[in-house]
């Protein structure tokens, strides 16, 4: 069976829009990816797309024009993005499709997520009592993390500096602006250990991506990177995940540390054959952890690592390079997408002012409630 | 209340033995069995909500008077790992591993007077300092 490989990307900038719709947004994107192809809508044979809070993706339909392909919603919550490109690469490896898309876009209401517990199978009293935050979830799970592994507060405050550092230098992104370390420091305290630069926040934006079978790439003079891996993982017992009124004592694996270990399987690649990575960075913590999660140090280097500049642009492991969430901020349906139009434009040597020099693989990984993590590897 | 002292319940499943909390409502009640939850445990982690929450949220004031308060997760030693509201005076005290005991907490008051009250934990006595430091050693050992 063929390879599949990512022809075309584009991308509608990540941040606050008004008087622009979500769907607006999206379609940009679509518009975006498919110039960079070179491909008519016409020519699109299928189509996968997610938005959480911005209506039906496939509202991008009439605006693109009906011509009656296969165009399928996606819905899994945080990982949508990652659960597209997966169905888009099964598609087309599966041998019934040649030529398709996967387009993610979204508009949030400003401020943190507030979440219904009934819609979560909880009691009403768990969300009365103040209990059932996002954000809370994630200093918890940070705050554990350091304390069990000897990691400082500064080393949350040299991530999302970095963050914004990348930010600066990268067109799509939100926060374009370098914000220093003792500002962050001493920014507003949400949840401690995690201060208000430390969280990203909602945004609004679109990702496309156009994915193509090897033959149809050749034929069509086209070139892009080839998907070596994909996966999608949900939580097993022992996960620690957001909306818990209780955790059991025997803790497991994360979905994000299994989803990891079968997209290396896949593409028969290990942590040390990646070039440029992107993993979900809700907040810092989160960045801290998932570079341990996907297998790129042990638990307890990312200190060192981080002070001694390893995941910044010009280290050795460079992570989030273009800012990540902190720096483009969070839309649902679009953030997964984003990971992986950023490593596209690294691996095609187009990430102007932030490039990898050398590039050939990338990592890209999406993590979120109720708790799953999509992780895609490419290679130039 | 069990001689005056607050009880968690919580659920056991009759198939395995395993606990749940809160207990189990409804057609999934019917696999577990009550179970008085361990009035004491330790500190599993921890953070302090220093905005008020959007609704669901239901605690009393509002924007302007909102008080900051803890919330963390209680491992329960052989049952299971509860969240809660932690009561400590000074946040800062709040440590990884530190012996915590069951409480009822005022959380807000009904027009009619009524007090509603919810449960919590709260550090489980004095010169605790030193034992909570060991707890998280052991943990941050066992994990390792």
């Amino acid at each position: 069976m063929g390879d599949v490989h990512i022809v075309g990307a584009g991308i509608h900038p990540f941040g606050r829009h008004d008087g622009k719709t979500g769907l607006d947004q999206g379609v940009f994107a679509v518009q975006e990816a498919l110039a960079d192809a070179g491909v008519d809508w016409s020519d699109i044979q299928f189509a996968f797309g997610g938005s959480s809070a911005a209506g039906n993706a496939d509202a991008v339909l009439p605006r693109m024009g009906l011509t009656g392909v296969q165009f399928i919603n996606v819905a899994n919550g945080c990982a949508t993005g990652g659960s597209a490109i997966l169905s888009g690469y099964w598609a087309i490896k599966s041998g019934e499709f040649d030529l398709g898309l996967v387009v993610g876009f979204d508009k949030h209401p400003r401020g943190a997520f507030n979440a219904d517990p009934e819609e979560w199978g909880l009691p009403s009293w768990y969300g009365e009592a103040g209990m059932m935050l996002t954000t809370q979830f994630f200093a918890m799970k940070i705050q554990r993390y350091m304390g069990l592994h000897g990691i400082g507060a500064e080393t949350l405050g040299r991530v999302a500096e970095k963050a914004f550092r990348n930010g600066a230098k990268t067109p799509h992104a939100w926060r374009r602006e370098p914000v220093g370390l003792n500002v962050i420091m001493n920014s507003d305290m949400i949840s401690d250990p995690l201060t208000k630069y430390m969280f990203c926040a909602p945004a609004e934006g679109g990702a496309a991506l156009i994915l193509a079978s090897d033959r149809k790439m050749r034929e069509l003079g086209l070139a892009g990177p080839k998907i070596r891996g994909a996966a999608v993982r949900t939580r097993v017992n022992g996960s620690f995940e957001v909306f818990s009124p209780s955790l059991e004592i025997d803790r497991g694996p994360s979905p994000t540390e299994i989803a990891s270990k079968a997209a290396y399987e896949m593409a028969g690649l290990g942590p040390a054959d990646i070039d440029v990575i992107q993993i979900q960075d809700t907040e810092s913590g989160a960045e801290i952890m998932h570079m341990a999660e996907n297998g790129f140090c042990a638990h307890g280097e990312q200190e060192k690592l981080i002070r001694d500049g390893v995941t910044a642009l010009g280290g050795a492991m460079p992570i989030n390079t273009d800012g990540g969430c902190l720096a483009c901020g969070e839309p649902v349906g679009a953030s997964g997408l984003r990971q992986v139009y950023e490593n596209v434009q690294q691996l095609r040597g187009r990430a102007e002012g932030r490039g990898v020099e050398g590039a050939r693989i990338g990592y890209s990984q999406v993590y979120g409630a109720p708790g799953l993590s999509a992780v895609a590897i490419l290679e130039a | 209340m069990v001689d005056g002292a607050p009880r968690l319940l919580g659920g056991r499943r009759k198939r395995d033995g395993k606990y749940a909390f809160p207990l189990p409502q409804g057609a999934q009640g019917a696999d577990y069995e009550v179970v008085d939850l361990a009035s004491e445990g330790t500190l599993w982690s921890y953070t302090v909500q220093r905005f008020r929450p959007k609704t669901p949220y239901a605690g009393p004031g509002d924007d302007r008077n909102f008080q900051p308060y803890a919330v963390g997760y209680v491992e329960l030693p052989g049952q299971i790992i509860v969240e809660s509201h932690i009561r400590v005076d000074d946040f800062n005290a709040l440590k990884l591993g530190m012996p915590v005991r069951l409480t009822l907490i005022p959380f807000r008051d009904e027009p009619d007077g009524t007090q509603v009250m919810i449960y919590g934990f709260e550090p489980a006595g004095a010169g605790q300092g030193q034992s909570g430091q060991g707890g998280a050693q052991q943990e941050a050992n066992r994990h390792g």
